[in-house]
């Protein structure tokens, strides 16, 4: 039986990535596009939201998507450093940027959902703020992989940084619970049936996060495809460089 | 088919129009680094071979 740790060696990498990248996008184009129009045209208005709810099927993806992306950061940063696998490390950096447009989308659809549903665009709650502190974290990971020009050096750095901003990715998800303050409303989805939203917003709203999974998956897989090839162009250039 | 969105109309589709810009921007911009990285990558391997 293969090892998972076969797929930290790059060339192994990258060959799996390129037969499973087609079918992962258009599994999640698929899903996206059949989630959003179900949502955007086939469901009712909310009798107390009104047609707003219908931001549920991006603000709700896009923000499971932006903390569990800073989760999966952490676990290939915590296996850089333990197992100094280069693939695991570029896969972190490649996650950050999507990371971070998830982030902007979560925030932008929640103040422009937040505007007509509790009178102002922004309010000083314990889930969007450690959700915006999350943002400025995104921000300084991807500014710090671009400042420091040794790779290993910046991945030892970024991987500590990502550790100490998992505290936000963590408060994002869970303030709500133990913080009993601030205008934003519990958990959408639920193990707890009576708690979820009802169904006909909670099937085209599942179709929806499974588009927008996936569509981290498909760009992480192709990000990583990408980092793997820069740093072996910076390696075969500076080997030219030195003759 | 457009359905009835009332009052809220700027607020849903500003959302919808935001959101899949920025999808849409990400996914182009990834897929043209990917694009430029690989053929430079073949550049350079071109050269190394004999």
């Amino acid at each position: 039986m293969s090892s998972l740790w076969e797929y930290a060696n790059p060339k192994k990498f990258v060959e799996t990535s390129q037969r499973v990248l087609p079918w992962v996008t258009v599994l999640s184009v698929a899903c996206l596009v059949v989630g959003l129009v179900w949502g955007f045209f086939f469901t009712p208005e909310d009798y107390r939201q009104g047609a707003t709810v219908k931001i549920i099927y991006l603000h709700v993806p896009s923000a499971l998507v932006a903390i569990n992306a800073w989760f999966m950061m952490l676990l290939a940063s915590l296996i850089w450093l333990i197992r100094r696998h280069h693939v695991s490390a570029l896969a972190a950096r490649a996650a950050a940027p999507v990371g971070a447009v998830m982030t902007v989308i979560a925030l932008a659809t929640g103040a422009i959902w937040g505007q007509p549903m509790w009178g102002t665009w922004w309010v000083w709650d314990p889930r969007l703020t450690s959700f915006l502190i999350l943002f400025l974290f995104y921000l300084g990971y991807i500014a710090l992989w671009a400042a420091v020009e040794d790779g290993d050096t910046a991945a030892d750095l970024t991987s500590i940084l990502c550790i100490v901003g998992s505290v936000f990715a963590v408060l994002s998800r869970y303030a709500v619970f133990f913080w009993n303050q601030g205008l934003h409303q519990g958990a959408s989805l639920s193990m707890d049936a009576e708690e979820n939203v009802a169904d006909v917003f909670y099937y085209p709203l599942l179709v929806c996060i499974a588009g927008f999974v996936l569509f981290f998956v498909a760009l992480v897989l192709l990000r990583t495809q990408t980092e793997i090839r820069a740093r072996r162009m910076r390696a075969l250039m500076a080997r030219e460089r030195m003759g | 088919m457009m359905p009835e969105l009332g009052k809220y109309a700027a607020t849903v589709l500003s959302s919808y129009g935001i959101s899949i810009l920025l999808l849409v921007a990400l996914a182009v911009v990834s897929l043209r680094r990917a694009t430029r990285v690989r053929r430079a990558l073949e550049e350079v391997e071109a050269r190394r071979r004999p």
